[in-house]
């Protein structure tokens, strides 16, 4: 028998979706708001919702007390210097597995995503005195090295089920209607997996970007990115929570937005090869 | 000219050997389909005449030119696929005209080849479509396209109407056939449907764990079946084999009669059973006959409309001039 779903069940579905999507985006939503509060307002008892004095004061304090273009300009160097790297590495691995595997790939791509069930801090202490040692400490390059690394297992994964996707014979196929290596790859395979890379670049810019561990136990000044930036206003000052907000408000924005408007790609990369 | 020769193939993989050697020649303009069950190696064959596969040692001619080492880009070839194989992210116009995109064609060449194989094969409507907007029969026609366009010195087919609807598979099969009439290039067809073999076939090759059981026309293989593999796998029903007292009979270890080679009536005859099943197709009705000391079932084809039920009777008389022997070995005795 097919589920039959009465009006009045599906407005009660709907209802609670909403409640829930409304719970987890509140925190968002909240800072948001905060951030625009002054420090009083942002602490008052009970809160204030949107009936505020609405200001940009938090914004200007914490753009004139840290330099935000800095620490955006060392994410986007981090986020997109580990995932040009990631996919110089993991295109050409997962290929070879998906096309021309060998007994042993399962095997190595179970091992390789057994790398991310160990705890990042276990391996902190070798890899902090490995960096003290090639003075990588609170550099650019070795922090995008690093999450590169953190992120491959992933990006390998991702691209893999996605070039299994493809059909060998589509391949034989352009073999036999008189193609070469080089048109094989430029006509047929590499318009098919376009959707793929771009999926998993995306997610990997979102990973990378997100990443605190390491950049917090990594860099110090220099090479610190926005999940840094966040922290520096969470620590010492605590209490002001509004140039907190503002700061988080500040180091979400670019990449909320890149969610935003990929969303249609980024579920179907999470998805891929659930349904088939 | 599309005349294929193979000598001394062998393909193994590992320690597997799938092709032990074999010769075979496919003479220009000849329909042959090489047909088997699962696992026989007529798709390896296939695709080794392809270059998909490398031979592992022997020699294949096209139209006289060594081409084992040639990759299949070069030899001249056009193969339909089983999934079809289309490329997804083009239009139907692309795909076709894809093969004429590699071998360097002016556009207007292209366009107006394309637009001809599209009228053969109705598909002028559904040019700037993509796969994915077709039918089955209708991405069939497509692959068949994007194979005819660059006028091949044959053509492959790997086991093209598997994944169509019964309705559909018996039409492709015509249109197949007319294409052959219509174009008179070499087709090699594999599939695992020996009707499908019989009914398009100028020449049918049987195959067996990799070995040519036996070559003919479709009536050679039906009439004179060299062996009890082929006796059995050709013809629908199966043919009856039926060992031991009878077969001594007539200084056989089996004796073969098929369904059609019975005469069959309700009051006398050679031999007699209880029916169990009977399959009524209209035109014919396939009567499954039990406990007739024989075998545990002999199947006989009768006249559609005889008025025979579960439980009766029916006693048949094989028509000996149609009977085939065979010796202990499964060869036939001549």
């Amino acid at each position: 028998m097919a589920r039959t779903v009465t009006a009045q069940r599906k407005a009660i579905n709907t209802g609670v979706a909403w409640v829930i999507g409304l719970l987890i985006f509140f925190p968002i939503l909240w800072t948001f708001l905060t951030s625009f509060k002054t420090e009083a307002q942002a602490i008052a008892d009970p809160p204030v919702w949107f009936f505020f004095d609405w200001t940009l004061e938090n914004y200007r304090v914490v753009q004139e007390r840290s330099n935000y273009t800095r620490f955006l300009w060392n994410s986007i160097y981090i986020a997109g210097g580990s995932t040009i790297l990631g996919m110089i590495v993991a295109i050409p691995a997962a290929w070879s597995m998906a096309f021309v595997p060998s007994n042993q790939t399962k095997n190595i791509l179970l091992w390789m995503l057994s790398t991310k069930m160990l705890p990042a801090v276990g391996v902190l202490y070798p890899i902090y005195l490995i960096f003290i040692q090639l003075g990588l400490l609170d550099s650019r390059f070795g922090l995008t090295i690093v999450i590169m690394l953190i992120n491959l297992p992933i990006m390998v994964w991702m691209l893999y089920t996605y070039f299994k996707e493809i059909p060998t014979e589509i391949l034989e196929a352009a073999r036999m209607d008189g193609a070469g290596l080089r048109e094989e790859i430029l006509f047929v395979l590499t318009p098919m997996a376009i959707p793929g890379i771009a999926s998993t670049i995306l997610l990997n810019v979102i990973l990378a970007w997100n990443e605190a561990f390491w950049t917090l136990n990594l860099t110090a000044a220099r090479a610190a990115p926005l999940t840094a930036f966040i922290a520096s206003y969470s620590s010492p000052e605590g209490l002001f929570y509004a140039k907190l907000s503002a700061a988080s408000t500040m180091a979400i924005a670019p990449i909320l937005i890149l969610g935003w408007f990929s969303q249609k790609q980024l579920v179907r990369g999470l998805t891929f090869g659930a349904v088939k | 000219m599309g005349r294929i020769v193979l000598e001394q193939v062998t393909k193994s993989f590992g320690d597997v050997t799938v092709i032990p050697p074999l010769d075979l020649t496919i003479e220009d303009g000849e329909f042959t389909v090489f047909v088997g069950p699962s696992g026989c190696g007529k798709s390896t064959l296939l695709r080794l005449i392809a270059g998909l596969e490398d031979v592992t040692s022997g020699s294949i001619l096209i139209d006289g030119k060594e081409s084992a080492d040639i990759p299949p880009a070069k030899r001249g070839l056009a193969m339909v696929f089983q999934s079809y194989a289309l490329y997804p992210h083009m239009t139907v116009r692309k795909n076709i005209a894809f093969p004429l995109r590699m071998a360097g064609m002016s556009r207007e060449e292209q366009d107006r080849r394309v637009e001809r194989a599209a009228e053969v094969l109705n598909l002028t409507d559904y040019l700037d479509r993509r796969p994915g907007q077709l039918s089955g029969g209708q991405r069939q026609r497509v692959a068949i396209g994007r194979a005819i366009v660059r006028e091949p010195a044959a053509f492959l087919f790997d086991e093209p109407l598997s994944n169509l609807d019964a309705a559909l598979r018996v039409g492709m099969r015509l249109e197949i056939s007319q294409l052959h009439n219509r174009l008179q290039t070499t087709m090699i067809y594999v599939t695992h449907d020996q009707v499908e073999a019989m009914t398009m076939a100028d020449r049918i090759v049987v195959l067996r764990a990799g070995h040519i059981e036996q070559v003919g026309t479709p009536l050679e293989l039906y009439r004179n079946p060299r062996n009890l593999f082929v006796a059995g796998f050709i013809g629908s029903p199966k043919m009856n084999l039926l060992e031991g007292a009878e077969a001594r009979k007539h200084d056989a270890h089996t004796i073969g009669i098929r369904p059609e080679h019975f005469t069959v009536s309700t009051h006398e005859g050679e031999w007699s059973g209880v029916v169990g099943v009977s399959e009524q197709l209209g035109s014919d009705t396939f009567f499954h006959v039990h406990e007739t000391g024989l075998a545990e079932s002999v199947t006989v084809r009768a006249d559609g409309e005889l008025d025979i039920k579960h439980g009766d009777r029916l006693f048949l008389t094989p028509r000996h001039e149609r009977m085939h022997r065979f010796d202990r070995d499964g060869h036939r005795i001549a």
